[in-house]
């Protein structure tokens, strides 16, 4: 990898973080409900209802100890390209992606 | 004397006891509340739910197929667990965990193997569907002894089964005629990503959907010795794809006359095919299409969606090719199924905990039946078609 590509990665994943921090705004209850109940059902219909894993990759802690939030984050709002992973932005704002991020960090309850 | 009058009372006792438990299968059906692990054994003459069978574990995205007597269901968990399931006696009769993640499973032509698609470890495995003894364990390697994800596996005639391997881009064909030797027959890069697979209701074309590329791989299972071949290739293309939250299901495509109607990828629209697969018409619908299922009698099409536009129902008429009905059972309508001769549609309302049972003629909700997190419905009419 260049050191401009090396700069620009470094970059965007403050510029990232940047947006993660400011908007980690206060979500309401109901919201937080339908976010736990959309991770469960709708991500849970290809990452597995417990998350242990399906089509898509497993979402437990564990298995996302060393990726940062950062990727995470990008991941849910962008979505990863040349797989079946969908951005999610259209319905999830960056608070909401946050929140999840945090649901994903202590794992099914 | 007395004794054998007591004899006669035993032997009537004996006689109503069982006429009294004396009944068909050919109006049940299952439903797999998916988040409790448990189904529901429902009854489509009367629209009711006769009982309930505990401890399934896992059953996101779960499936059954049945036996041949349409006694005994096979439910396929995603925490890798095979169900038997009497439901005449309404109880499980074996249950086995065979894998760490599993997606489906079908069983053989002459009913006698029950074969399950794995995810974790890739393979596919397959069992007496009597005694769920393992009869062969197939690991789907590929490249440098890598394992891929198994998908797609329905049944074919001359005792096979056929199914996609997810990471390798190859179809396999198993041959069971000797399950003690299964033949094992490979066809290398059919598309990127594989997904899902069908087989046609006649048992000739096995067709796998790929997510990594447009179009359909086609397998003609008269003619194995030439290839899978890509239709649709156009499915798609040329235009900006919406994101895909949910991927669309291959079972279920209905062959109405010479026309068959696909759920597009990504775009909110069923698309007509004529009899070489090329696409006629692209009939505008609701969301991105689910499940596109054909009433019995294929004079229409009931489609449902994704997320989040999954509240909603639309019915094509096969004549016409346009949206007749559009109706708003409530949130997350995940499943449906046909009575067998489809005057009636049973749907799983999964987050409104309710499963709604429509008149397909009048469009009227007929019934409903409370069910917790409903997702497949399937009624046990499957025990003998091909590919179910």
């Amino acid at each position: 990898m260049s050191l401009n590509n090396k700069l620009l990665k470094l970059s965007f994943l403050s510029l990232l973080s940047f947006f993660s921090i400011s908007s980690f705004a206060e979500i309401s209850e109901q919201r937080k409900q339908e976010l736990s109940h959309l991770l469960k059902h709708d991500c849970g219909s290809c990452h597995g209802m417990t998350l242990k894993g399906g089509l898509g990759p497993s979402l437990l802690p564990e298995t996302l100890k060393l990726k940062p939030d950062e990727l995470l984050f990008i991941t849910i709002l962008e979505g990863r390209p040349g797989t079946p992973m969908p951005p999610w932005k259209a319905q999830l704002s960056e608070a909401d992606a946050n929140w999840i991020i945090k649901l994903l960090r202590q794992g099914p309850q | 004397m007395k004794k054998l009058f007591s004899l006669l009372i035993i032997l009537l006792s004996l006689t109503a006891c069982s006429t009294q438990n004396l009944r068909g299968t050919g109006d049940m059906g299952l439903i797999i509340e998916r988040a409790i692990g448990r189904l529901q054994v429902v009854e489509h003459s009367t629209n009711s739910a006769i009982a309930q069978i505990d401890g399934l574990g896992d059953l996101s995205h779960a499936s059954i197929v049945y036996s041949r007597d349409a006694r005994y269901g096979f439910v396929f968990g995603r925490d890798g667990g095979l169900t038997k399931v009497d439901i005449l006696k309404q109880k499980i009769v074996k249950r086995i965990i065979q894998s760490g993640n599993s997606i489906g499973g079908a069983i053989s032509q002459d009913g006698k193997l029950v074969a399950v698609s794995n995810y974790k470890p890739g393979g596919v495995k397959i069992f007496d569907s009597n005694t769920l003894d393992l009869i062969a364990d197939i690991p789907a390697f590929y490249g440098d002894g890598q394992r891929s994800k198994t998908v797609g596996l329905v049944d074919a005639p001359g005792q096979k089964f056929v199914y996609s391997l997810y990471d390798a881009d190859e179809t396999w064909i198993v041959d069971m005629k000797n399950p003690a030797t299964p033949v094992i027959t490979k066809f290398k890069d059919i598309g990127r990503l594989p997904y899902d697979g069908l087989i046609t209701p006649d048992g000739r074309y096995y067709m796998a959907g790929l997510f990594g590329e447009d179009g359909l791989a086609m397998l003609d299972l008269w003619h194995p010795e030439k290839g899978v071949q890509r239709v649709m290739g156009n499915y798609g293309k040329g235009k900006q794809k919406l994101p895909v939250y949910k991927m669309p299901h291959l079972e279920g495509w209905a062959m109405a006359g010479d026309k068959t109607l696909v759920p597009a990828v990504g775009q909110h629209e069923v698309l007509v095919m004529d009899r070489e697969m090329q696409q006629i018409k692209a009939i505008p619908v609701h969301g991105q299409p689910i499940f596109v299922m054909a009433r019995p009698d294929h004079r229409q099409m009931w489609v449902n969606f994704s997320h989040p536009r999954n509240d909603t129902i639309q019915v094509i008429d096969t004549e016409s090719l346009e949206v007749i009905k559009t109706l708003k059972p409530g949130k997350a309508v995940l499943h449906m199924e046909f009575s067998p001769r489809g005057e009636q549609i049973w749907m799983s309302v999964r987050d409104e905990d309710r499963v709604d049972i429509f008149d397909t003629d009048s469009f009227r909700l007929i019934d409903s039946i409370p069910a917790d997190k409903p997702s497949g419905i399937f009624f046990t009419n499957r025990a003998h078609r091909i590919g179910l």
